[in-house]
């Protein structure tokens, strides 16, 4: 999960991470009391998980209270890249020295964690990379041993952190890292962090990723969920524990295992090119799923205005193909005369003959059985464009 | 011969008394696996009858090692106390170990990675992986057994019903060994090591590598076919229209120095003269003809 900037702040400050003051608004008022709570100049921040909002005209500077007001009221309901801004930050303005680059990050290449840091920052870290790669320290981390002192002085020197503001940014650095831990975080990046005019070194601004796969052990981390950012249809999916992306094709797409399911979408993308649709969804039902899970899954698809077909692709590993086609006819029973889209099935192994037998004998006017993915995503694309 | 796993393989089941654990070490068994035992801590002493084996539990690995003379271990552990289960067993420097277990801390698997390598004497396979198979001579995971039968071609892949697909298309050719290596952004073991171990193989002729969005495994595995192996391999890559950005964060991408791309993987495996099937049945006919000269 990636958090909005004022989230990470939030999360920052509780670690002892150094921040500036700043708070959430959603509407202009609430801006107003966050300035004036301040007070003197502030910045105001569109709050979107996407870069580039400053040249977006998302963050504006506000020189008092009634200013905020203002820049707050054009900032929110803006449009940057496709999202649109439904809260801003008011964020204490501070006379700014220097900028500089640090993160933690999950390093999958190496199975570690890799620290990178840099005197030059406040640009993207690609930006670094290629203009000044000999100012950017990278430090990989053992998991078990964590940022040592010897770590930290090699991310100083590399990053190439002048001596007066070391001792400074190395207690960023480790207290950055006991967040990262403490978090289950797979990223915690301060760009800018920087120096202010009174010698100070903050993060101005930080993009944080947590493991979802930990969320067992941090309650709090259900309150960082931007309900109102997700599909209702991906919301629906997840209380029922279903693993479901909404894309903007017209092929519903169901099948068993991540990868299948990926391949799924592209055979279905390919079959679609002659006849100009998509897949409209990825839905995993996973190994095992019972005849309740496949009706789940399938309402869901069904319940898309977007889709004009559907495509259940199963291999019957552990999923046997006659409890999918149980779950099928159960969900089209629930579902009655809601349903009204064609449904192209294709099974291998696991009892298919059972699986067939089921079909043929629910004899559905919507269901088409076929043998191989390419055969059956090509049907599935031809009934979209119908 | 096949890699990692063969009719020596001696298995313990970790969380064999869960449901999951109990399921599998049924169809483990039914597919001829030698299974030895199982552990669950504070339950160590108990006898299951599974099939009619009764298989002994024991509250550690050290334990099972030392009454069952054990060689791998198969984790089927719930998430929240798997990291303990791995360690377990790498404390009993158990050669091979298989985590079938989904939704495991990226932290947890960072931690029990570091520590098998500190250690050198564990392979770790997984997590979030179906296994692996030798068909004939042992099944280690989830995988049906009954798909196909021994043959010669070696099978690398995240995925595990693509795996499996991949086993059925080819299923009139058989395989040495097929590895689920799972898709979680840290594994034990990867597609290059896989592709070390069945060039190395004497009986595996021919490799098929099944590659999916996220990281550059695939990358930097083209680079190492490139330099090492010398027999064919196809490969196939999914998720060519998956939303991109799901798994991986901001900065992620200059540490991969690749966008994680499918066609990117594509590309590089095409670069060093891996043929690239569009759709898995394109994949199966592109070893077929391989195999069939």
């Amino acid at each position: 999960m990636d958090l909005f900037e004022y989230q990470a702040r939030d999360l920052f400050e509780s670690h002892g991470v150094p921040v500036l003051a700043g708070a959430v608004a959603t509407t202009p008022d609430q801006a107003y009391e966050a300035a004036q709570s301040m007070g003197g100049k502030v910045v105001v921040k569109a709050q979107v998980k996407v870069g580039g909002r400053g040249k977006a005209g998302g963050v504006k500077l506000a020189v008092d209270a009634d200013d905020a007001k203002e820049k707050a009221a054009a900032i929110l309901g803006m449009d940057i890249k496709g999202h649109t801004v439904h809260k801003v930050m008011i964020a204490q303005a501070a006379p700014i020295v220097s900028e500089y680059y640090l993160a933690i990050l999950l390093d999958r290449a190496n199975r570690d964690f890799l620290v990178m840091a840099s005197v030059a920052g406040g640009m993207e870290i690609e930006e670094v990379a290629h203009t000044s790669p000999e100012k950017l320290a990278r430090v990989s981390i053992d998991p078990n041993f964590g940022v040592t002192a010897e770590a930290a002085a090699r991310v100083i020197a590399g990053g190439q952190f002048p001596a007066d503001i070391a001792p400074q940014v190395t207690e960023v650095l480790l207290k950055l890292w006991a967040a990262f831990v403490a978090e289950d975080a797979t990223l915690m990046e301060i760009n800018p962090l920087v120096k202010t005019e009174a010698g100070r070194i903050v993060a101005l601004d930080g993009k944080v990723t947590l493991d979802d796969n930990a969320s067992f052990r941090h309650a709090s981390h259900e309150a960082l969920i931007d309900h109102a950012a997700t599909n209702p249809l991906e919301a629906l999916a997840k209380e029922k524990d279903l693993n479901y992306v909404k894309l903007d094709g017209e092929v519903g797409v169901i099948g068993n295992g991540a990868g299948l399911v990926m391949s799924t979408l592209d055979v279905v993308a390919y079959a679609g090119e002659k006849y100009g649709v998509k897949p409209a969804n990825f839905l995993d039902i996973g190994g095992g799923a019972s005849a309740e899970v496949m009706a789940n899954g399938l309402s869901i698809i069904l319940g898309d205005t977007d889709v004009k077909s559907v495509f259940v692709n199963v291999f019957g590993g552990i999923t046997a193909c006659d409890a999918v086609a149980n779950g099928i006819v159960a969900a089209l029973a629930i579902l009655g005369d809601a349903a009204t889209k064609p449904i192209v099935v294709r099974r291998d192994r696991n009892n298919v003959l059972e699986g067939r037998r089921i079909l043929n004998e629910a004899a559905h006017p919507l269901i088409e059985q076929l043998d191989t993915m390419d055969g059956a995503a090509a049907r599935a694309a031809e009934l979209a464009a119908k | 011969m096949a890699i990692f796993i063969n009719e020596h393989s001696r298995v313990i089941v970790q969380g064999m008394t869960g449901s999951e654990g109990t399921k599998h070490t049924k169809r483990m068994l039914a597919s001829g696996t030698n299974i030895v035992g199982g552990v669950t801590p504070g339950k160590g002493g108990q006898v299951v009858d599974i099939d009619g084996r009764s298989l002994p539990v024991f509250n550690s690995v050290s334990e099972a090692v030392a009454a069952t003379g054990a060689n791998a271990s198969v984790v089927f552990v719930p998430p929240k106390f798997a990291k303990a289960a791995v360690l377990d067993a790498i404390d009993a420097a158990l050669p091979l170990v298989v985590v079938i277990t989904e939704g495991i801390p990226v932290h947890d698997a960072a931690a029990f990675y570091a520590y098998s390598v500190s250690k050198g004497t564990t392979r770790i396979i997984g997590p979030n992986c179906p296994g692996l198979i030798s068909p004939g001579k042992s099944n280690i995971g989830i995988i049906p057994s009954d798909i196909t039968g021994p043959g010669r071609i070696g099978l690398v892949s995240k995925s595990g019903t693509l795996t499996y697909q991949m086993m059925y298309e080819l299923r009139d050719f058989g395989f040495s060994t097929a590895v689920g290596i799972g898709g979680d952004p840290i594994i034990g073991t990867t597609h290059i090591d896989c592709l070390r171990a069945f060039q190395d193989d004497p009986d595996t002729d021919a490799i098929v590598m099944i590659g999916e969005i996220g990281g550059d495994a695939e990358e930097r595995a083209a680079a190492f076919i490139a330099e090492y192996v010398t027999k064919p391999v196809v490969g196939y890559v999914a998720g060519f229209t998956a939303p991109e950005g799901k798994t991986m964060g901001h900065a992620g991408a200059i540490v991969s120095g690749s966008s994680g791309t499918a066609a990117a993987k594509k590309e590089a495996l095409e670069a060093v003269g891996v043929k690239v099937g569009k759709t898995p049945s394109e994949t199966a006919e592109l070893m077929r003809r391989i195999l069939n000269g």
